[in-house]
């Protein structure tokens, strides 16, 4: 994206200011080198979602913005119901709550590393990943519904996980106002098979070594210490979080212009948050958030007995899960008053300040962990939110990376094989069911997640706290 | 004939043919191309997909979320298409196969047909174009 399109506000801030149908400026976080890796689609995007019915204070997009449906990845925004606000299926995307969570295993660099290879079997061995994969239970019927309206907390009562993960899951694992009757049967059917389950693409579980510490006292809060070793898993709604995305995408399409909503660009697609579409949307959205927690909590105890069967000693417990594709109703201060708004986060991560009464006791102090996942091969981070009033966009920060190249010249560039034997050497263990797959997500096909994370620190949108060095991946 | 076109995170699916309801098969065929090579396979099952939409592009993307949804559950890719367009209504039949990890090698899964560079359109007389990003 050429900068001389936008207003420099500092080095780490550029504003787009409102013309046309825009009802409010764009704000886009980033350095100069950034902007100009971003995709010239960024921008566009990002006018049109300010362009949107009772959108509030600005639309946003974080350092690892790049070209999405609708919203850009890696946008905020957030919208006011009493004042004809909307809530848009593309703003949230087809990956409802897609998130990340990061587990302490209790073990050391030095115990993992002689047994890299055999860990990697046996977490490849335990996780359904990669297409066509299925989990460890079946879901139907009332069983069903009771997972949608209960997330992480309906996994927890079945015996995958400890009530005490609970408390350390956004929302405390479990979002309210999920209604199973807004999720259609169809949605239903796609997930039968499908707890528990990876997915593929950018999707994966990995194995960690806490390489970095940046500050010791937030990091003391979050339990983590320089060689510690931790697992992140990246993954979503699975198929029922897809297909209600794909049908609400349809119905809002086609309903907003009855209901008098203009859309710059159809993929845009919303509704008035006080329509019976929105409501239901938020239902069904709301829903396959529940999904979607529950399913990382599956894969957190196929993780737990991987490790056990190497390491008897270890305990995985839950640092924090937080969710990048959402959209989630909160209570923001603006011009000095606390307004109730829909915050819509698409590929962007809630990263509340210090003092939150959501956060946990022991995290209360130094703010929300912000989990950051890199590409398979690079670093990933975990921050802390800030909530620092110079940066209004609603206690938000980056979500990983983002994508530099396509996925189609990802695989003409790289072969997948060649890229295993490499990262091999670096002691990098990968296990994937597609070398093509592999080849799509190399590393190199991402912007340097070491850059975009520097910049979210410096653009007061978090602090760094760990940097996390990738020691096994088993990869979608 | 079908290609796949450059989208930044995603894929995008194109479908090019002498008809309409060509477009929308072989768009049908990049959209398996995304998954897994065509060519491998085989043709020993078939499914029929109803869809309805308002105008051609709707359809378009109904028409591949229908075989998204289908590939899913049914855990099949498939690899020849036949569609009949009757007004806003299509018909169409998807012939495929269980999925064999070990033979189709399948690279990624589908997650959905969006409205992003959504176009039906018929470029000149007697090409029809039929494309749209898919979200994996």
């Amino acid at each position: 994206m050429k900068t001389a399109a936008l207003t420099r506000v500092s080095d780490f801030e550029w504003r787009i200011e409102p013309t046309g149908k825009m009802r409010v400026p764009g704000v886009i976080y980033a350095t100069e080198a950034l902007i100009e890796a971003m995709d010239e689609k960024v921008r566009d995007q990002v006018v049109n979602v300010a362009c949107l019915p009772g959108i509030v204070s600005a639309s946003y997009a974080m350092p690892d913005a790049h070209w999405g449906y609708g919203f850009p990845i890696g946008g905020v925004a957030a919208f006011d119901a009493d004042r004809g606000g909307v809530v848009s299926a593309g703003g949230v995307g087809f990956d409802i709550s897609c998130g990340v969570r990061c587990l302490r295993t209790g073990l050391r660099h030095a115990d993992v590393e002689p047994f890299k290879e055999p860990l990697a079997d046996a977490l490849y061995h335990r996780i359904p990943v990669g297409v066509g994969s299925h989990g460890p239970i079946r879901l139907a019927g009332k069983r069903m519904d009771a997972m949608l309206t209960g997330g992480a907390k309906w996994a927890v009562e079945q015996g995958w996980g400890t009530r005490d993960d609970l408390r350390h899951i956004e929302a405390q694992g479990c979002i309210a106002g999920a209604r199973a009757d807004a999720v259609s049967d169809k949605a239903k059917q796609r997930q039968r098979e499908e707890m528990g389950t990876l997915g593929s693409g950018n999707h994966y579980l990995e194995v960690q070594e806490v390489s970095e510490i940046y500050d010791r006292e937030t990091a003391r809060a979050y339990g983590l210490d320089e060689h510690d070793v931790v697992v992140f898993i990246h993954c979503g709604s699975r198929g029922l979080g897809h297909q209600v995305g794909t049908e609400y995408l349809k119905t809002m399409a086609t309903s907003a212009r009855e209901h008098g909503i203009e859309l710059p660009d159809r993929e845009l697609a919303c509704a008035s948050l006080r329509s019976d579409t929105g409501q239901a949307y938020l239902g069904a959205m709301r829903a396959a958030s529940n999904c979607a927690l529950a399913n990382r909590q599956i894969i957190t105890h196929l993780a737990q007995q991987a490790f056990v069967e190497l390491f008897p000693e270890a305990d995985l417990t839950l640092l924090y899960d937080v969710s990048h594709n959402t959209c989630k109703l909160e209570e923001h201060r603006l011009d000095g008053v606390n307004r109730r708004l829909f915050v819509h986060r698409k590929g962007a991560t809630r990263a509340f300040g210090p003092g939150h009464p959501e956060l946990p006791d022991e995290y209360r102090a130094v703010g929300q962990p912000v989990l950051i996942g890199g590409s398979m091969g690079t670093a990933s981070y975990v921050l802390a939110g800030n909530a620092d009033p110079r940066v209004p966009s609603f206690t938000s920060a980056c979500h990983g990376a983002g994508r530099a190249m396509s996925r189609r010249q990802a695989h003409k560039s790289w072969q997948g094989g060649q890229l295993l034997r490499e990262l091999r050497e670096r002691g990098i263990i990968i296990r994937s069911p597609s070398l093509r797959g592999v080849a799509e997500e190399a590393p190199q096909a991402y912007k340097d997640v070491d850059a975009v994370v520097d910049c979210a620190e410096a653009a007061g949108l978090a602090r760094k706290v760990a940097k996390l060095k990738p020691l096994v991946c088993i990869k979608g | 004939m079908w290609s796949h076109f450059h989208h930044g995170a995603d894929i995008g699916v194109r479908g090019i043919g002498k008809t309409l309801e060509q477009a929308f098969e072989e768009a049908a065929v990049a959209l398996t191309a995304v998954i897994a090579e065509p060519s491998e396979i085989r043709c020993l099952e078939t499914c029929e997909v109803r869809c309805e939409a308002p105008d051609r592009e709707l359809l378009l993307a109904d028409w591949l979320n229908a075989l998204i949804y289908e590939m899913a559950t049914r855990h099949m890719l498939f690899c020849r298409f036949k569609v009949e367009l009757q007004g806003s209504q299509l018909l169409g039949s998807a012939c495929g196969e269980v999925v064999d990890i070990a033979r189709h090698r399948p690279a990624i899964e589908v997650k959905g047909a969006t409205y992003t560079e959504l176009a039906v359109h018929e470029d000149r007389p007697g090409e029809w174009r039929a494309q749209c990003v898919v979200d994996v």
